[in-house]
């Protein structure tokens, strides 16, 4: 499923709303504004990256400052660096906490059991996904009838796994049951919070948080959309998002535009089997427009790698016509410097060929076809 | 005989009125499905123009619909702000089966929608699915009439125009197809690969059966173990997503639940562990089902 990501410091907002012990914080853009924050909230302080990409800590985007000459350092270093080819545009400052146990916590919609489910584990920290492949017992499910929501004792059963201490259990409790419902306020495919510590005074608190909202949801959340952080996305994949089309940049040269994720990646595969590389995972969705075409050409011809372009559409709700319509008007408006293969079949084809051949484009109707010639023009170019 | 649906099929549409569902109407009526009605609220008594000059009555609620049309399945393109409610309308009114092609209704929704169906026994396809379609005697959906053809081989998928793709290759090759399904591609969805699989078995038509998966998840895998257990027609597979990027589209709670990264690899696999050939190509498809037919 398709999700929109939110910053660290977003989702710890959307637990503080809800309840949950969560330290301050402060989001600082640039170094003169870390030295501040940091002063200001005072004692060492961790300057945390924020971009939409794991593994922060491994890359060097999470740092201790004891003091705010140093977090001005640290945010020097990491404003600007590059995790998974993302850059960092903005970091967290917040107080750094002393750590008695980590555990893990977090709800997310499983296609199995057709339900969010809670997973809570002991080891808590940054390799939950390791403890998963290494010692599946030591993480707990529970899968949640959302016409019910979390049950106070099922999240009692849930915090007893991770505590053996009375007030932790209640704390925790309470923890697991506004998470709920920060899940569900805020149209969650994911809720996360890793790790939950608790301290050696015997607190427990979300030192680290991460939520994923279903794009679905959007429409009917405006207060949730409105925390889409566009700059930090690869400029290409928000322009194809604001155009209704599904983009994910790949490092070959044969640009993709396919209708339908499957046949997109059907595509892909096949581009790789006659020994090509594609450019990119393109699908226009559905309903297609003759805009979105235009789109999805734009988007593809920014990438100087693409030496050819392959159109594979199998018109079903999405009608050829409307696409081949989108191709005639796409170079109209763009200088095409590269060739174009096209394949389209299905629900309007004959208007689709007819409406191409005026154009001067010929259209095959088989799939296998127009990837080995595409692969051809590219190898060629 | 077919599975879901055939030539018993009295439909309704729910978004009869709206571009998609006008559309599909009418490509439904010229492929010959019995649509006996359409639901819009406030546009009762409006009728809509179909093909060869008839009318469907047009009805405001599904209710009414079934009890004046006998309808038994249901398919809904409303928007997605609407259809979890249309949905449950839907199975409220009393149809057999409701087929989803609404595309964008939240998964949370959707989590209270499937027991709400499951619980009154009606059966729901998708949603974000392309719908089914028994060749020559009923399409409940979009997918494109003219590629199909009848004969042995019942097709199932979670992706849309992959279906296409591999339908029309064996149409092609002149072998016909029992029905065509897509189950819908969102993490929550009516109908699985193990509903499909048990009434392809058990469907006297049905001679062999393609499978067409794709990564992320595990329902490929539970599929499998599936037909090594419960399937004695032979099974052909094809995964989608040999050459895509990991990790970009599930995060990894999704793998963490399921233990698997859900990757074509393990997919492959745990089809051929189990008998199941998986072909490289869509067009591989047509070789191996020529050779278990």
């Amino acid at each position: 499923m398709i999700f929109m990501n939110i910053h660290e410091y977003q989702a710890k907002e959307i637990l503080r709303q809800h309840g949950i012990p969560v330290p301050p914080g402060e989001v600082a853009t640039t170094p003169a504004e870390a030295e501040r924050s940091a002063r200001r909230l005072g004692g060492t302080v961790v300057v945390k990256a924020q971009v939409h990409a794991g593994g922060r800590g491994k890359a060097g985007g999470v740092q201790l400052a004891s003091a705010p000459e140093q977090a001005r350092a640290h945010a020097a270093k990491i404003l600007g660096m590059r995790i998974k080819g993302l850059e960092v545009q903005k970091v967290l400052i917040t107080p750094a906490e002393e750590i008695a146990s980590e555990s893990y916590v977090g709800v997310v919609v499983d296609r199995a059991s057709q339900r969010p489910v809670f997973m809570v584990s002991r080891e808590g920290g940054i390799d939950i996904e390791e403890v998963a492949a290494r010692s599946p017992q030591a993480i707990r499910k529970l899968a949640v009838d959302t016409r019910y929501g979390l049950l106070p004792y099922q999240a009692f059963w849930l915090a007893a796994t991770l505590y053996d201490d009375a007030a932790q259990q209640r704390a925790c409790s309470k923890i697991l049951l506004q998470l709920y419902r920060a899940f569900v306020e805020s149209g969650a495919s994911l809720a996360e919070i890793n790790p939950l510590i608790t301290t050696p005074a015997g607190e427990v608190k979300a030192i680290d948080a991460k939520i994923n909202v279903d794009d679905n949801e959007l429409f009917r959340r405006p207060d949730i959309a409105a925390l889409r952080d566009s700059s930090a996305e690869p400029p290409a994949e928000t322009a194809a998002r604001e155009a209704g089309l599904t983009y994910i940049k790949l490092d070959g040269n044969i640009g993709a535009v396919v209708n339908g994720a499957g046949l997109a990646m059907a595509t892909m595969d096949l581009i790789k089997y006659y020994g090509g590389e594609p450019a990119n995972f393109l699908d226009i969705g559905g309903s297609s427009n003759p805009d979105k075409v235009v789109n999805a050409l734009t988007i593809i011809t920014s990438d100087p790698n693409v030496r050819t372009i392959l159109f594979n559409i199998f018109g079903g709700i999405t009608r050829c016509d409307d696409v081949a319509n989108g191709i005639v008007e796409a170079t109209r408006r763009i200088q095409m410097r590269v060739p174009l293969v096209i394949r389209l079949t299905g629900t309007n084809e004959r208007q689709a060929v007819e409406i191409l051949e005026q154009a001067g484009f010929s259209a095959s109707t088989s799939m296998d076809e127009v990837v080995q010639r595409a692969v051809e023009l590219a190898s060629r170019a | 005989m077919a599975i879901f649906a055939d030539e018993t099929t009295r439909l309704l549409v729910q978004g009869i009125t709206g571009r998609d569902g006008s559309f599909h109407t009418r490509e439904m009526l010229e492929y010959g499905t019995k649509v006996v009605g359409g639901v819009t609220p406030g546009r009762r008594g409006q009728g809509f123009e179909g093909v060869d000059g008839k009318t469907i009555p047009v009805f405001d609620t599904m209710d009414r619909a079934v009890a004046e049309t006998g309808a038994n399945v249901s398919v809904i393109y409303v928007p997605p702000a609407f259809a979890a409610d249309a949905i449950m309308e839907a199975t409220d009114a009393g149809v057999a089966l409701i087929v989803a092609i609404t595309e964008g209704i939240p998964v949370l929704d959707m989590a209270r929608v499937v027991p709400f169906v499951r619980e009154r026994k009606v059966r729901l396809l998708g949603p974000n699915c392309p719908g089914l379609l028994s060749p020559g005697r009923s399409k409940v959906g979009i997918m494109p009439g003219t590629i199909a053809t009848r004969g042995p081989v019942g097709v199932v998928s979670r992706s849309g125009t992959l279906t296409y793709e591999v339908v029309y290759q064996l149409t092609l090759a002149g072998i016909g197809q029992s029905t065509c399904i897509g189950i819908g591609g969102d993490p929550i969805v009516g109908t699985s690969f193990i509903d499909c699989l048990e009434a392809f078995q058990a469907d006297e038509e049905t001679r062999a059966i393609v499978l067409i998966g794709e990564i992320g998840g595990t329902d490929e895998q539970d599929a499998a173990a599936f037909i090594q257990r419960r399937v004695t027609k032979p099974v052909v597979g094809f995964i989608a997503g040999q050459t895509a990027p990991p990790g970009r589209r599930m995060g990894h709670a999704g793998a963490i639940i399921s233990g698997s990264a859900g990757t074509a690899a393990e997919k492959t696999e745990a089809f051929e562990k189990n008998g199941i050939p998986v072909a490289r190509r869509p067009t591989d498809v047509v070789g191996l089902i020529r050779e278990v037919l």
